[in-house]
């Protein structure tokens, strides 16, 4: 954690993660006797027919469970499925989870490997949405918001989290194919790889500009990438792909690549796992693998009343149960002892402005918490720039009164977007 | 293997910077002490009485208002002694308990809890408890009177009055070293000027205050009183005088930077510092108060709000 200055007058600065320049390789972690997998489903869908409980999948087996929903999961193991249970994400996201059970023997499905040989958008678009890293490639296909340049992050997003930059130092080759594939089903050519400010070298051969960001949170959050490097401010209320802009992590296009080159689906994911004592490590393990193998390996002691954090510190989100799987776009693992996770309050704002001076987005925090502790989040984006947040977390972060600034722009956002998905819905 | 362990779910950021309202409230009272330890010295053991009576029915108020509105209590924040102690600061040594205690009420009651507790109040309560009881009793802030059986070894007239009533050549005794090592009568916490400017650059450093505002604020009383004693240098003293004299010290470091009843954002905040000192010197000089600085920053507290919507444009605002 960043130690507080005595200088409060300063305004609190965070640094990215640098990796050393020579890196060792990522643990590997094996799942111990089941993965679960998360397929995405609508909460009204009827239940899964086209898979039973009792079949047997092979690794690198696409399954999708409705017959009207194109959304898939390909299995990371050989093994036997051994429960479908419906599952609840965060913001009401629904998911069915498909435990398997492993098998002694590891078999491939060569299903891409026959239908694949060579990439178009369609069998990307059917094999490897759900590759690690979890390529957006829903947002590349849509007609409604054609995509004019793809922004590959080199860098991760939140602190303490090593994962992209890695997969960027690491596995060029990857990415290098990736690039080109990219750029071959969408014929998009402006591919911009965005790296931190002291990695810039090395980068010259790969078909794509490579700008560098700032080491300083929140440098590296798409709407501050689009200010700073493609000099194009997002307005409020937009999103990036509704600008052309698709972001894409470094890990997903190296998975593209090397699904295509190695002619077998990527089912390995890299991960950061920060331990309570605040080490670091790179860990490469399978999609799916329980959290409690990960930690079991590490011998990490988890406690009553512990946090879990899947992501960084600023941005994560807190899973309930260490059978919570490794998913595609897991960059990072945190484990917060219980006394030093941070505690919010129910206090009310004192308006001392520290918020006010520590928004990358110059909202008046101050004034739209107030409007959000009141409900009132209609006029919050009306006056007082709700939509202008780019979801950083800095405020909760210095907040004295340790209000939840952060969940409570979050959780506007999502009343807003629920009350304007409703009102379309009833015309 | 593992047995199944309850873990808790919260929402990000998962760290804190560790700053809390209760460490600012302290902070504040901390760098206050040199200048109420001055005028411990200087006034003698009444202002134990004042202070600590001050504080302690402050404290009360707020948790005798908290039990009658039903809510969790609140003096843990250390916010209604901070307002006890800055109250007594602003009260001569002799006031009369009854007067103290009416004091606190009207700042913790009138001027916090009614408007909904802390972070909600539109002005300064302890100014707002000054400016009150000044217009109630006249003769309780009339510091010669006040401070009348005292036996000082310094000039023992309060500067303001003399500047007020007889110009420039009554004041030519204080010199300014005297001034801002306290030897002068006053308020209890508003005189020894040195302590004050200590506890508001430590302040100041540890962001517990807005330096924008304090700075302004100096700089108005300053420009202003220069100008004036420019324009006529019989009638209206210096500069160096004005912003040692009387409350404007304390005002600018401890009572024209309360939180809530001012602005956060940079424009607004030098304004508001500016308006305030420019206002006090107007007072002072041509208005009918012989202290500025209480109705000063009440006049800027009202304005508060409307400076804060002079602000940048937020990222990606369109219109």
């Amino acid at each position: 954690m960043l130690k507080k200055s005595f200088f409060g007058l300063v305004i609190p600065q965070f640094e990215y993660e640098r990796l050393p320049a020579i890196l060792p390789e990522p643990e590997k972690v094996a799942p111990s006797k089941t993965v679960t997998l998360f397929h995405e489903r609508n909460s009204d869908q009827n239940p899964p027919t086209t898979i039973q409980v009792g079949d047997k999948v092979k690794t690198g087996q696409k399954i999708s469970l409705f017959a009207d929903n194109p959304a898939y999961v390909i299995a990371s193991v050989t093994g036997t499925v051994s429960a479908i249970s419906p599952h609840t994400g965060d913001f009401g996201k629904t998911y069915t989870a498909i435990t398997i059970d492993i098998a002694k023997n590891e078999t491939l499905d060569d299903q891409f490997k026959t239908q694949a040989q060579s990439p178009t958008l369609q069998n990307v678009l059917e094999y490897l949405a759900t590759a690690p890293g979890n390529p957006p490639l829903k947002t590349l296909a849509d007609s409604k918001n054609p995509i004019e340049t793809i922004i590959i992050t080199g860098v991760d997003g939140d602190l303490l989290t090593g994962t992209r930059q890695y997969i960027t130092n690491t596995r060029l080759n990857d990415i290098k194919d990736g690039i080109r594939i990219l750029k071959k089903i969408s014929g998009i050519d402006r591919i911009i790889l965005v790296t931190g400010r002291d990695s810039i070298q090395g980068f010259g051969h790969i078909g794509a500009d490579v700008k560098s960001i700032d080491n300083t949170y929140p440098a590296a959050l798409p709407p501050m990438i689009m200010k700073n490097v493609l000099e194009e401010v997002l307005p409020a209320g937009k999103t990036c792909p509704e600008m052309g802009v698709c972001f894409m992590s470094a890990e997903a296009v190296a998975s593209i690549g090397r699904a295509y080159s190695k002619g077998r689906l990527p089912v390995r994911k890299i991960l950061t796992l920060i331990t309570k004592d605040g080490n670091q490590r790179l860990i490469e393990t399978t999609i799916g693998t329980p959290i409690k193998d990960i930690l079991g390996a590490y011998g990490v002691t988890i406690n009553e009343e512990d946090r879990i954090v899947f992501g960084g510190p600023m941005t994560g989100s807190a899973v309930y149960s260490m059978d919570q799987p490794v998913l595609p776009d897991t960059d990072a693992i945190l484990v917060l002892d219980r006394t030093r996770a941070a505690y919010t309050s129910d206090y009310p704002c004192i308006n001392c402005g520290d918020c006010v001076r520590t928004c990358p987005a110059q909202i008046a925090v101050n004034m739209l918490v107030r409007f959000l502790e009141a409900g009132q989040y209609e006029q919050a984006a009306d006056n007082y720039d709700l939509y202008s947040c780019i979801d950083c977390g800095l405020c909760s972060y210095v907040c004295v009164s340790k209000i939840p600034i952060f969940q409570y722009i979050r959780l506007a956002k999502y009343e807003l977007d629920r009350a304007k998905t409703a009102e379309a819905t009833d015309v | 293997m593992f047995e199944q362990k309850k873990l808790i779910v919260s929402h990000a950021p998962f760290w804190h910077i560790g700053n809390r309202v209760t460490g600012r409230s302290y902070h504040t009272m901390l760098a206050a002490l040199p200048a109420v330890l001055a005028g411990l010295v200087y006034f003698g053991v009444p202002v134990v009485g004042v202070v600590g009576l001050s504080v302690a029915t402050a404290m009360l108020w707020e948790l005798l208002i908290n039990k009658v509105m039903k809510n969790p209590p609140t003096i843990g924040d250390g916010n209604a002694a901070l307002i006890g102690l800055l109250l007594a600061m602003l009260l001569p040594a002799t006031m009369p308990w009854w007067a103290v205690i009416t004091g606190t009420f009207i700042a913790v009651v009138i001027g916090k809890q009614i408007f909904g507790g802390i972070g909600s109040n539109a002005f300064n309560p302890v100014a707002l408890a000054v400016a009150i009881m000044m217009i109630s009793w006249k003769d309780l802030f009339d510091f010669n009177g006040m401070l009348l059986n005292y036996d000082f070894n310094f000039a023992a007239a309060y500067p303001l009055t003399n500047a007020k009533h007889f110009g420039t050549a009554s004041v030519a005794s204080f010199n300014l070293g005297d001034l801002i090592m306290g030897r002068q009568i006053g308020a209890i916490g508003a005189t020894f000027g040195l302590g004050l400017i200590i506890g508001g650059i430590y302040l100041m450093i540890r962001g517990i205050i807005r330096w924008e505002i304090s700075l302004t604020f100096l700089a108005g009383v300053y420009v202003t009183a220069l100008l004036f004693n420019i324009a006529d240098p019989v009638r209206f003293a210096g500069p160096g005088f004005h912003v040692l004299t009387g409350y404007t010290l304390i005002g600018a470091f401890f009572l024209a930077t309360d939180d809530s009843s001012s602005p956060v954002w940079f424009v607004p905040m030098l304004i508001y510092g500016a308006v305030g000192g420019i206002m006090t010197v107007l007072i002072r000089n041509i208005g009918a108060y012989i202290d500025g600085v209480i109705l000063a920053i009440l006049v800027i507290n009202l304005i508060s709000p409307l400076l804060d919507k002079i602000r940048p444009k937020a990222l990606g605002k369109v219109f």
